[in-house]
């Protein structure tokens, strides 16, 4: 199966990756590559099979709704590329 | 000449124990072969040096005084560099992250310091995880301490040949497919990936989040039981985290395998295996039986299956877990957009590399709209028969025996130019990761070209005492564990 530039460019997009002319092209071969080669799954008839989406039997694992221990906040912020009033900032998304 | 820094971490624990060597003094040998072969190998991209000498000082008085709380006690330890450590840099090799020094430490870290051990250093891997051969590292070239024109397999690659040079009498590495087993068999170190959920993620960097798993490398059998035995346990900040199961590793480790069923399938000899892994896996048949062990031919239909269902399944919760990385809270943000979406956009693409790159775009391929059912939702109903052959498998024998890899090292660049021949090189230990048992990868001799070889024992969850045990015996009988890479500095 070969996957269009354009859907590159789709994926991309939603992936909020850029690539420019030559490295869609790069992907749209290497894509077209994997796609091909997991192709062979269909060759397994999984009709009346049911999908794990994890090995482990645990469910919805609670624990009791009491505020514990939390990060400092200076130190959480320490990290970010740009902080202001004990928040992180951001280019402006509402004008 | 005591050679500390080639002795294992049992051994180091009963020198110490008997007054024949001191904290300082192990920590200073490990901090000199790093001195000598970090050059060459590139295995770190943090190194500790400095304080763990301190630390190991402080344990010195304290040791002398109390004698040691147990046998990890005062040995320096390395951690791959996607687990969260308090105040230290923790990059999982990407520009992205390079500058990341967690607020939190990771649960495995506070466990191997409240048993006294001495943290030394930081290692490279493939960037977050993904890839074979630490080649998509951003920050660091690590070789193979075998051969330095040779790759040391990956992703934990630089955990694997940290304790394959001595630069680390042991070190934890994460394994979403094979990342333990398979560096710990170019390297020819013992790697164990245990069941899923027996060790806690917390403070893992997130990979694949249903595969994961954080595990061990040594250089002998025993030493990763010791291990495994410290790092193994509930943890409530994981609710993947298998509620309180005790395994006893150590007991009965040395009991023998007389009466063990040990399965063999002819799927995992393909045309592709190199001939001297396979005279490796008839030898290890040979000194099974010999010891009493029932050698028991299996059937395994779904290998062709498992790579394909894998790289779907992984790239799909890859795309999801790196979608955190947008410039906002933490890591490096680009320098000139245009709004927020350009930032995002900007940040990402300058700082993921292409390996990373491609994985997110696949894994956004097979989740997208008209194409979840067909690949995403195929992958983990295939993950459903991988899971019923296991069960199967397990019915006739107790573990299952085959080759880690079916190659040896290769060298660098040679498998980069097509993404899918990378992908191969975990053909054998992927099944494991999407039924979610522990496996680990055993040293078993040199090929020709001097480089390792690795078998692989797997079991059925929980059976990592079973694995341990018939890994022991087999190491007893070839001692290939003794085996050490070569020095860069002679």
């Amino acid at each position: 199966m070969k996957i269009s530039k354009e859907e590159v460019g789709y994926v991309a997009d939603l992936a909020r990756l850029s690539f420019d002319e030559a490295q869609t092209e790069k992907l749209q071969g290497d894509l077209s590559a994997v796609l091909d080669y997991v192709a062979a799954l269909e060759k397994l008839d999984t009709t009346d099979v049911k999908p794990t989406e994890h090995v482990l039997e645990l469910v919805n694992v609670l624990r009791p709704d009491v505020v514990g221990e939390t990060l400092p906040i200076d130190k959480v912020l320490a990290n970010a590329p740009e902080a202001e009033n004990n928040a992180f900032r951001v280019p402006r998304v509402v004008e | 000449m005591k050679d500390l820094a080639n002795k294992t971490v049992t051994e180091l624990h009963a020198l110490m124990a008997a007054g024949d060597t001191t904290p300082s003094e192990i920590t200073k040998a490990v901090a000199v072969r790093i001195a000598e072969e970090e050059p060459v190998v590139e295995a770190y991209v943090t190194t500790l040096v400095d304080q763990a000498e301190e630390e190991a000082s402080a344990c010195d008085a304290r040791v002398k005084e109390h004698g040691l709380a147990g046998t990890l006690d005062a040995i320096p330890y390395a951690l791959k560099d996607n687990m969260c450590t308090d105040g230290i840099l923790t990059t999982c090799s990407s520009k992205i992250l390079s500058n990341f020094k967690p607020p939190y430490n990771c649960t495995v870290y506070n466990r191997l310091e409240d048993k006294g051990g001495i943290l030394i250093g930081k290692t490279n891997m493939d960037e977050f995880a993904m890839g074979s051969s630490c080649e998509t590292s951003a920050l660091r070239r690590t070789t193979n301490p075998w051969n330095p024109e040779y790759v040391p397999g990956g992703s934990s690659g630089g955990s694997a040949a940290a304790v394959a040079s001595g630069m680390a009498p042991y070190a934890l590495g994460s394994d979403t497919g094979g990342s333990i087993r398979q560096p710990a068999a170019l390297c020819g170190v013992v790697g164990m990936k245990p069941t899923y959920g027996l060790v806690s993620r917390y403070g893992l960097v997130a990979f694949a989040s249903s595969l994961d798993q954080i595990g061990t490398f040594t250089k002998d059998v025993e030493d990763c039981a010791v291990v495994m035995d410290a790092i193994v346990g509930h943890d409530a900040k994981d609710s993947t985290s298998v509620p309180e199961q005790h395994i006893d590793m150590l007991t009965g480790l040395k009991s023998g395998v007389k009466g063990m069923k040990i399965g063999i399938s002819q799927a995992f000899m393909g045309e592709g295996l190199q001939d001297e892994i396979r005279k490796s896996l008839d030898e290890a048949i040979r000194v099974y039986t010999e010891l009493g062990a029932e050698i028991v031919d299996v059937d395994f239909t779904m290998l062709d299956y498992a790579l394909p269902a894998y790289y779907l399944i992984a790239s799909a919760e890859a795309s999801s877990n790196l979608a955190r990385y947008d410039g906002v809270r933490y890591g490096v943000r680009a320098e000139d957009y245009d709004g927020l979406v350009d930032m995002y956009v900007k940040s990402r693409s300058e700082g993921f590399g292409d390996e990373v790159k491609r994985r997110i775009m696949l894994g956004t391929y097979a989740l997208s709209a008209g194409y979840y059912d067909a690949y995403y939702k195929k992958a983990m109903k295939v993950r459903t028969l991988i899971i019923q052959e296991y069960k199967k498998v397990y019915q006739s024998c107790d573990l299952l025996l085959t080759p880690t890899t079916a190659t040896t090292s290769f060298k660098f660049g040679e498998r980069t130019a097509n993404p899918l021949e990378m992908y191969l090189s975990d053909l054998y230990t992927v099944p494991v990761n999407i039924a979610g048992i522990p496996a680990v990868s055993i040293p078993a001799g040199l090929d020709a070209k001097g480089l390792p070889i690795g078998l692989q024992l797997a079991g059925p969850a929980f059976s990592e005492d079973t694995i341990l045990k018939a890994a022991w015996a087999y190491e007893d009988q070839t001692r290939y564990t003794d085996l050490r890479a070569p020095l860069q500095k002679k």
